[in-house]
């Protein structure tokens, strides 16, 4: 069996970064160089409040395995984090201690929402809960499904790695950037 | 003891002090049940406490109810003698046009809590509590919720429109 599996597992080789190359050396944009090394080891916080933070516990587990990815360590402060994985029904009450979470994280910082009550309130369709965490911080990537399935989370995960590898490297000092943060009422 | 003795004896023990403030005294679904007057609530709260032989000295649960009509609100007890495994319900009614009604938290510690949460939810003033203010919801909701006359859903969406969801 183990010999049929390595005939059938195609194996991609990782892309090196656009550069000039030779015998014993390698040019490349710096640019290019951290965001791949900042792709590949971004550190989670899980903000987890329900079953949606039961599927990411199986995501990091041995079968699925985020670690595989270079999120093999999760930050339970948010000054180290550089991800912020929303999971699961935000009550509004929940919302200042949510942004305040946020607006702890360092730059560069990413957030991915996952499951339809953390995008959209979901069927919490009422007086006490925050229809979609976008309304008081940022998002980057989002996650449907009620709860989203692990492969899902890895896929979200994925994109938020391919931000972080093609981000420019003033994004965070620009304008732009400024003047999305002040739409949230942030500096 | 058989619940309509219970019943009977609580209320032979009510009518002795309080004749004409107990609007009915009835068994619903096996349960000894009192409605009575808003004026007379604390005093027979107490007495169900105090009372030797009752001593109601533990309150189950506290909490409002809205009248299908929309014109009054209640107040619910759930009151539990654990020695004797006495169990009494008692309610109140009053309009909602002036929704205030003396706290129990005097006669038992529990009822603050449970009073803050009625009084989040339905806007129930009970007066001479030493701390009300909303418990569970965020503290600029200007609405109490379980009323009917407000919207159980979140008024900021625009998205769900009536020709999709036949509101």
């Amino acid at each position: 069996m183990s010999k049929e599996l390595t005939k059938r597992t195609k194996l991609e080789i990782a892309k090196s970064p656009e550069g000039l190359e030779g015998p014993g050396f390698f040019a490349s944009k710096l640019e290019d160089v951290i965001g791949l090394a900042r792709a590949n080891s971004l550190w989670p916080l899980p903000f987890a409040t329900s079953c949606c933070g039961i599927e990411f516990m199986a995501t990091m587990a041995s079968n699925y395995d985020l670690a595989r990815f270079g999120s093999e360590r999760l930050s339970f402060s948010p000054r180290q984090a550089d991800m912020l994985m929303v999971m699961g029904t935000i009550a509004k009450k929940m919302g200042p201690t949510l942004r305040q979470v946020y607006e702890q994280m360092a730059e560069p910082k990413w957030v991915l929402s996952v499951g339809a009550c953390a995008s959209s309130g979901g069927i919490f369709d009422t007086y006490s809960v925050l229809q979609g965490i976008d309304r008081i911080i940022p998002v980057d990537v989002y996650v449907p499904g009620c709860p989203p399935r692990p492969e899902q989370i890895i896929e979200g995960i994925l994109k938020i790695q391919e931000l972080a590898k093609n981000e420019s490297f003033r994004r965070r000092d620009s304008a732009e950037y400024k003047r999305m943060l002040n739409s949230y009422g942030m500096e | 003891m058989e619940k309509a003795e219970l019943l009977e004896l609580v209320n032979t023990k009510l009518k002795e002090k309080f004749h004409g403030s107990i609007e009915s005294a009835e068994l619903l679904y096996d349960f000894p049940v009192f409605v009575i007057n808003k004026e007379h609530i604390h005093d027979v709260l107490s007495f169900l406490k105090n009372d030797e032989e009752l001593n109601f000295h533990f309150l189950t649960d506290l909490t409002g109810f809205q009248t299908p009509d929309e014109k009054h609100l209640g107040v619910i007890y759930h009151l539990h003698n654990m020695g004797k495994n006495f169990r009494v319900r008692v309610k109140t009614f009053f309009p909602m046009a002036n929704p205030e009604i003396p706290t129990a938290t005097d006669l038992w510690k529990g009822a603050n809590w449970m009073e803050r949460e009625t009084y989040d939810f339905f806007g129930v003033k009970f007066k001479g509590h030493p701390n009300l203010k909303r418990i569970l919801n965020v503290d600029e909701m200007n609405i109490h919720p379980l009323r009917k006359e407000y919207p159980l859903e979140d008024q900021t969406r625009d998205d769900k429109s009536d020709k999709m969801f036949g509101r």
